[in-house]
């Protein structure tokens, strides 16, 4: 087995694991500690709000065991706001894996829409994640909050301002965008992630 | 930069592609699943597939298809046809389908979109108008496929669902479809400025140019089209080229 995703309250994570397949990989979805301790790589994807995920999480004590986890982690979207270390969606402490924090963007002054739907390009690239990607290739997107530029950010993207469309610390990776969505770009980045040690 | 889109839109009955449509490269064009790869492989930015039978009996069918589709398409997809409940769209959901997108149901029903966007965000809600101007200049909102006139305005309509949590409109001009001639710009223009939304433009896309217009006058974030695609007298690889030519940014 390739990967272990994360089973916990939030959506689209069907699509993760379809996205391997297609890819040739072999993943199980499960909130089993032990499955995803033991696991050579963990995905945390996750499409929906920030606090309710965050509680959910803190219940069933998993947000203990992703924080020790040492293997390759990829946290995709949520996923990857939850490991920053605060989100402004609805004022919400989270994993605190990567000092960033998570805003929400602003319309007010230009004329934006909030959230961001659609593909954008992705550059600054400087991760093995990013193996045989070309800078500046684009992604699919969707979402209101982002996390700021900042040390561990390995991929910038811009929406009204430059933010990190991917982060690194250690074993610990996170995109923002969702690679199982992203046509042969988003392929090439999970078969990375999958041929980390 | 965030680029506009390119969508096809495929109608389906009973588990196969409606529109006869002509490709060299595909073995059965008729199954949503090659269409629809090869659309993806061709660089579209994204899928509609409309369910126009959408009847009970064949549901089963349909979440097959759903789920068939997610498993061999890279690409984001919405789902719509028939849906009335919030039951419809976790299933739809659990098969796999990014977006739904809901018309006439959520017209007589108005918690139906604060309710799906409660339960599962408003990123994956669309909101699917039927719109006719009327000789008054007006645009009104017409429901069950356009063959029932409501007295609401596509503007109110538009802002209400918005603020009940709709992510998206979907606006397809009835007086523009299967013409040829263009997209509504103007109402397009008015729906995009107003509402903190993306708009899709559907309706009227003829020709390339039709496409720059949208997005330029008609300040749309995405275009959508069907049967000029699935008869090859637009192919998008050409029509993105054609796109960036006039510095509108899409994703190559």
């Amino acid at each position: 087995m390739d990967a272990v995703i994360v089973k916990y309250n939030a959506g689209n994570i069907q699509s993760v694991l379809y996205a391997l397949e297609r890819i040739g990989k072999t993943a199980v979805v499960t909130d089993d500690h032990a499955m995803i301790r033991s696991a050579r790589r963990v995905i945390f994807p996750g499409v929906g709000e920030a606090s309710s995920a965050m509680r959910y999480l803190r219940e069933r004590k998993l947000d203990e065991t992703i924080r020790k986890l040492r293997q390759p982690v990829l946290g995709i979207c949520l996923g990857m706001q939850l490991m920053c270390e605060y989100s402004e969606e609805n004022d919400t402490t989270c994993l605190g894996i990567f000092e960033e924090k998570v805003r929400k963007f602003d319309n007010s002054l230009l004329r934006v829409k909030v959230p961001q739907i659609g593909w954008n390009n992705i550059f600054d690239l400087k991760s093995e994640l990013f193996e045989s990607v070309p800078q500046e290739s684009y992604c699919y997107f969707v979402h209101g909050y982002y996390a700021s530029v900042g040390r561990h950010t390995i991929a910038t993207t811009e929406y009204t301002l430059p933010y990190s469309s991917a982060l690194q610390k250690g074993n610990f990776y996170g995109v923002q965008f969702h690679p199982e969505k992203s046509a042969g770009v988003g392929e090439q980045i999970l078969k990375n992630f999958l041929s980390l040690k | 930069m965030l680029t506009k889109r390119i969508i096809a839109c495929l109608d389906i009955k009973d588990g196969r592609t409606v529109k006869g449509v002509n490709f060299e490269n595909i073995r059965d064009a008729g199954d949503p699943v090659e269409l629809g790869a090869f659309y993806a492989k061709e660089g579209i930015d994204e899928l509609v597939f409309l369910d126009i039978t959408a009847t009970i009996e064949k549901r089963k069918t349909w979440t097959t298809l759903v789920n068939r589709i997610a498993h061999h398409i890279n690409i984001p997809f919405t789902v719509g046809g028939g849906i009335k409940t919030v039951e419809d769209v976790s299933e739809l959901l659990q098969n796999g389908a990014d977006k739904i997108s809901v018309n006439t149901a959520a017209f007589r029903n108005p918690k139906l979109v604060e309710a799906l966007a409660r339960e599962f965000g408003s990123q994956c809600v669309v909101l699917a108008i039927d719109a006719k101007q009327e000789a008054d200049g007006e645009w009104y909102v017409y429901l069950n496929g356009g063959r029932l006139k409501t007295e609401t305005t596509c503007f109110d309509w538009a802002r209400k669902a918005v603020d009940s949590g709709a992510g998206e409109i979907l606006l397809t001009s009835m007086n523009h479809d299967g013409t040829k001639l263009g997209f509504a710009l103007d109402i397009t223009r008015k729906l995009s400025e107003s509402l903190p939304v993306p708009v899709i433009a559907s309706g009227g896309g003829g020709k390339m140019e039709h496409f720059v217009e949208v997005f330029t006058e008609g300040k749309a974030d995405a275009a959508l089209a069907a049967s000029i695609f699935h008869f090859r007298e637009i192919a998008i690889p050409d029509l993105k080229r054609y796109l960036l030519e006039y510095s509108i940014p899409v994703r190559i």
